[in-house]
């Protein structure tokens, strides 16, 4: 369970989130929505435990996401709205993946296949250098490999072609229905079928939130 | 905490030490800093250093010497240059943001990460120096342990000191660019106060002899180049007014430890304010 109790936070003067309540439960499939600068990711981030928030609190299974931070983590697969230019090769983010999260790659390459990119062949490449989509495919098969209670996907399929797309909803379908699942989307159709509620955000506020 | 968690935290510690070294080791930073210490010895016996006999001290003291002067002044940038960036650049690109996303811990990451980054950076500068020994050895020279050792535990120190000051800077600073600058004038400031401009402080009379070594001995890279001739017949090196005090008040012994020592507390507690804000601040 995810708790966010009159959260604000700025940036300077800018207030990225105002006073934002509101609580996601296990079950819960959520497409998160509204304009650009609407504050979509500065709530993931909150719920990362990356910023200090000037107002409000946050607990995720009832723990502080910045205190216990690494307690909560084990738990959440993450998606971030662009692949970082990671350094490292893909064999080595693998390693890394794996040792710091008890994850098998067994199951990232089960995924990542299902996502039809064959990373095997790439192993020795470096992150950066593959293409865009395949960045998102190869974090998509990570996130979803990771044996997660909570699965946030900030816009993950903005570089992904169609048909790598609907392998994504696939893998999300497979997922169990007892976990959270957050996901920032601007287009609603596509992720209908997923999910179970409607947030939509703006200024800060999160001005519409619809269980279907 | 049983033991083995704490097992499991030490390896997600070395885990990112072992990967930021593999990331620096490949990248060109570190073949041009390797080129260039590993560079400047082969120089040192093309220009034939060792078999000419300046002032008194010969062969691969001399060298040795020669090779720890130059390394004072430019390891220092070295070090601030390459490693400023390392959680700032992380952070502007969005890599700590991905990486944080998995259960590692806040000291796991910076610390890793600084001890990686010390391995990246000390050795080559060792590696030179051995280099040297052995090329010397096969030559016939002698071997000068004595300075050989002292120059490993200087270089020791001097790593961590800049090393410190690097990831302090690193951790709050907003933009790489911005830590570049800070770097370099964190750089040329010390530099600035070796001997040259505290011979003119003195030459004013304003100051105390006391204050201006206190000053002298506060700059990291004052004490190593005065620790670096320590060794020397102070007859025989031409060290500047400052080094020649210090090292008149101060016994050999106590002064080569002090040089050793001050200098990795320096960058311990530098180190570890860095830390402290980088837990405290905002992450990406
Ligand atoms: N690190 C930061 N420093 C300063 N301002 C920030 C920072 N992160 C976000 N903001 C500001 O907060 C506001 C909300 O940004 P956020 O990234 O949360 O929007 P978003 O809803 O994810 O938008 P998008 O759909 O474009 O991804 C914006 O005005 C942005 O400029
Ligand atoms: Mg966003």
């Amino acid at each position: 369970m995810i708790d966010i109790k009159n959260i604000t936070k700025k940036f300077g003067k800018n207030i990225s989130l105002n006073n934002v309540t509101t609580r996601f439960n296990g079950g819960d499939s959520i497409a998160l929505m509204g304009a650009n600068g609407a504050g979509k990711t500065t709530l993931i981030r909150m719920i990362l435990g990356y910023y200090h928030a000037n107002n409000g609190t946050i607990t995720v299974n009832g723990l502080d996401p910045i205190k216990e931070r690494v307690e909560i983590l084990k738990h959440v697969s993450f998606v971030p709205q662009l692949p970082p230019p990671i350094k490292l090769s893909v064999d080595e983010l693998l390693h890394f993946v794996q040792k710091s999260s008890c994850t098998s790659r067994e199951m990232i390459y089960h995924y990542v296949n299902e996502m039809s990119l064959d990373i095997k062949e790439h192993l020795h490449k470096s992150f950066f250098s593959l293409s865009g989509g395949m960045k998102q495919k190869l974090l998509i098969g990570i996130s979803a490999a990771k044996e997660s209670s909570i699965y946030i996907y900030d816009e993950p399929t903005a570089n992904l072609d169609p048909r790598a797309r609907e392998n994504f909803y696939k893998i999300l379908k497979e997922q169990s229905n007892s976990s959270i699942s957050l996901f920032v989307t601007h287009r609603i159709e596509e992720v209908k079928d997923l999910v179970n509620r409607e947030i939509y955000m703006d200024l800060g506020e999160i001005i519409s939130d619809v269980k279907l | 905490m049983g033991l083995e968690s704490v097992g499991l935290k030490m390896n997600n510690l070395l885990l990112i030490s072992y990967l930021d070294l593999k990331e620096s080791i490949r990248s060109k930073w570190f073949l041009v800093y390797s080129l260039v210490f590993g560079g400047m010895i082969a120089l040192f016996f093309i220009a034939g250093i060792t078999e000419s006999q300046v002032m008194g001290f010969s062969g691969l003291s001399r060298l040795l010497l020669m090779y720890i002067q130059i390394t004072i002044v430019i390891l220092p940038i070295f070090i601030l240059i390459t490693t400023v960036r390392s959680i700032s650049g992380d952070r502007d690109s969005h890599i700590l943001e991905y990486m944080l996303s998995f259960p590692i811990s806040l000291k796991q990451y910076y610390w890793g990460k600084l001890i990686g980054r010390f391995i990246t950076v000390y050795i080559p500068v060792i590696f030179a120096m051995i280099l040297a020994i052995v090329y010397g050895v096969i030559k016939g020279a002698e071997v000068p342990w004595s300075i050989f050792f002292l120059y490993t535990g200087l270089l020791f120190a001097l790593s961590s000191a800049f090393l410190g000051i690097a990831f302090f800077i690193s951790s709050f600073v907003k933009s790489s660019e911005v830590a570049l600058g800070i770097a370099f004038f964190v750089w040329i400031f010390l530099l600035a106060f070796i001997d040259i401009a505290l011979i003119s402080l003195m030459m004013q009379e304003r100051f105390s002899e006391e204050l201006i070594i206190t000053i002298a001995m506060a700059n990291p890279m004052e004490i190593f180049r005065v620790a670096a001739i320590s060794l020397f017949d102070p007859e025989l090196t031409v060290m500047g007014p400052v080094a020649y005090y210090i090292l008149d008040s101060v016994s050999q012994a106590n002064f080569v430890l002090l040089s050793i020592a001050y200098p990795v507390v320096l960058g311990i507690i530098f180190a570890f304010l860095g830390y402290r804000i980088f837990a405290k601040k905002d992450l990406v």
